[in-house]
């Protein structure tokens, strides 16, 4: 297992324990902050490289694919869960925008393996996060609401993630691998040793997530289980029907196999304030982040190894 | 003499309806607000600041008697039932009553 992983289960272990080991907020904000721009800096210069046209009709695929997905959750909460409205299109909106952990997870994953993925994939995660809030709202609210959308949409789009995941790929894909030099020590080289401590702030977190869990029982954990893996095989299909690379399409599995917790949460608390926010939270960050870290990802692998075998 | 006593309202909720919340304040006569941030524990469970969801803001606002009434009225009709937080009230006696 790869060694940062370690730090997510000793973050769990402490916060089980009751340690008052605690990352300052500051601290966890930085972090973040740096994981985003790395990973929108890596994309962007990858992006630079290869011309821009051919990711044009994957670029709507997968857009396309985070409209669907939450439609495709929101019924089965609805039937199997029997959880309110509100509570299932909150949930369909965490489960069908992207948790930028999970892919940094990913991405170290393939790094120690040595497999190469698409340069577009950073892309394809900003198009994946915001389309299932849309959709989360919209199921939770109907279309004649008088929502404040302008607010909302500024929510949305000019959440921190989206602002640093763009802002990266635009510094990137301007600067090109060699204007984006100097800035790799900080950036490209120190990605595994932020990515350690943030999973380790994560580990805490997910820590606090438990105590609900108890509350929320069994059907919380098994949706947060059972559901990322069929979303990421939608990801996976759609990953190896346009071409991807494997590495490229584990990621793509990743991205529609992972749970937002960060802009999800924030747009729906907003939208949505009926929603329980503990009920998704929880199964978002308590059950499918470590379900992913742990199993998911190398799941995700092996579908994109077998279909890329199995088609050739 | 002119009446220095005014009223000190003081909102405890999620961070994440601080910007909200703040202009609903200005738009209902507040002059000023003062926002720092908050942790603790009630029956929304421990809110302990350790990452975005879970943080808290405490916002202080010292105004006349209307606005107070205006204040607590309006925050009881639109977030009471789907947020946590809590406002209470209390005299204050200021020394610029022209700033309040």
């Amino acid at each position: 297992m790869d060694p940062v992983i370690w730090f997510f289960v000793l973050g769990l272990v402490a916060g089980l324990a009751r340690s008052d080991l605690r990352l300052p907020p500051a601290i966890y904000d930085l972090l973040s902050t740096l994981l985003l721009i790395t990973i929108g800096l890596k994309g962007g210069v990858e992006l630079a490289r290869s011309p821009l046209a051919g990711v044009l009709p994957q670029a709507a695929v997968v857009l396309a694919i985070g409209f669907v997905l939450p439609l495709f959750v929101f019924p089965l909460l609805r039937a199997i869960g029997r959880f309110g409205r509100a509570d299932a299109a909150s949930l369909a909106a965490h489960y069908g925008s992207v948790s930028v952990a999970t892919f940094a997870v990913g991405v170290a994953y393939l790094g120690e393996r040595n497999v190469a993925y698409d340069s577009q994939l950073p892309l394809f995660l900003v198009l994946l996060e915001v389309p299932a809030i849309v959709v989360g709202i919209l199921l939770a609210r109907g279309l004649r609401s008088q929502q404040r959308w302008g607010k909302l949409l500024h929510e949305i789009f000019l959440g921190k993630s989206i602002v640093l995941l763009v802002g990266g790929l635009a510094i990137g894909w301007v600067a090109g691998p060699d204007g984006i030099k100097p800035l790799e020590p900080l950036f490209f080289d120190l990605f595994k040793g932020v990515l350690a401590l943030f999973l380790l702030e994560m580990g805490l977190i997910a820590a606090s997530q438990a105590q609900a869990l108890r509350e929320k029982g069994l059907v919380l954990a098994a949706f947060g289980i059972l559901l990322p893996i069929p979303l990421a095989a939608v990801g996976a299909v759609a990953g190896w029907l346009m071409g991807l690379s494997v590495g490229g399409t584990t990621l793509l599995a990743v991205l529609t196999g992972s749970a937002s917790y960060i802009a999800a949460p924030a747009a729906m608390r907003i939208a949505v304030p009926e929603a329980n926010p503990s009920l998704s939270l929880t199964a978002s960050l308590g059950v499918t982040f470590p379900f992913n870290i742990f199993a998911g990802i190398p799941i995700y692998y092996s579908m994109a190894t077998a279909l890329h075998q199995w088609g050739g | 003499m002119p009446d220095d006593s005014r009223r000190l309202i003081t909102i405890v909720t999620e961070a994440i309806l601080e910007l909200e919340l703040c202009e609903t304040l200005e738009k209902l006569g507040a002059t000023g607000y003062t926002v720092t941030n908050a942790r603790g524990s009630g029956h929304r469970g421990i809110r302990d600041a350790g990452w975005s969801s879970s943080s808290n803001v405490r916002v202080e606002v010292v105004c006349n008697d209307d606005v107070a009434q205006r204040i607590a009225t309006h925050l009881r009709d639109n977030y009471y039932n789907d947020y946590a937080m809590i406002l209470f009230e209390s005299d204050v006696r200021v020394l610029r009553p022209e700033k309040f």
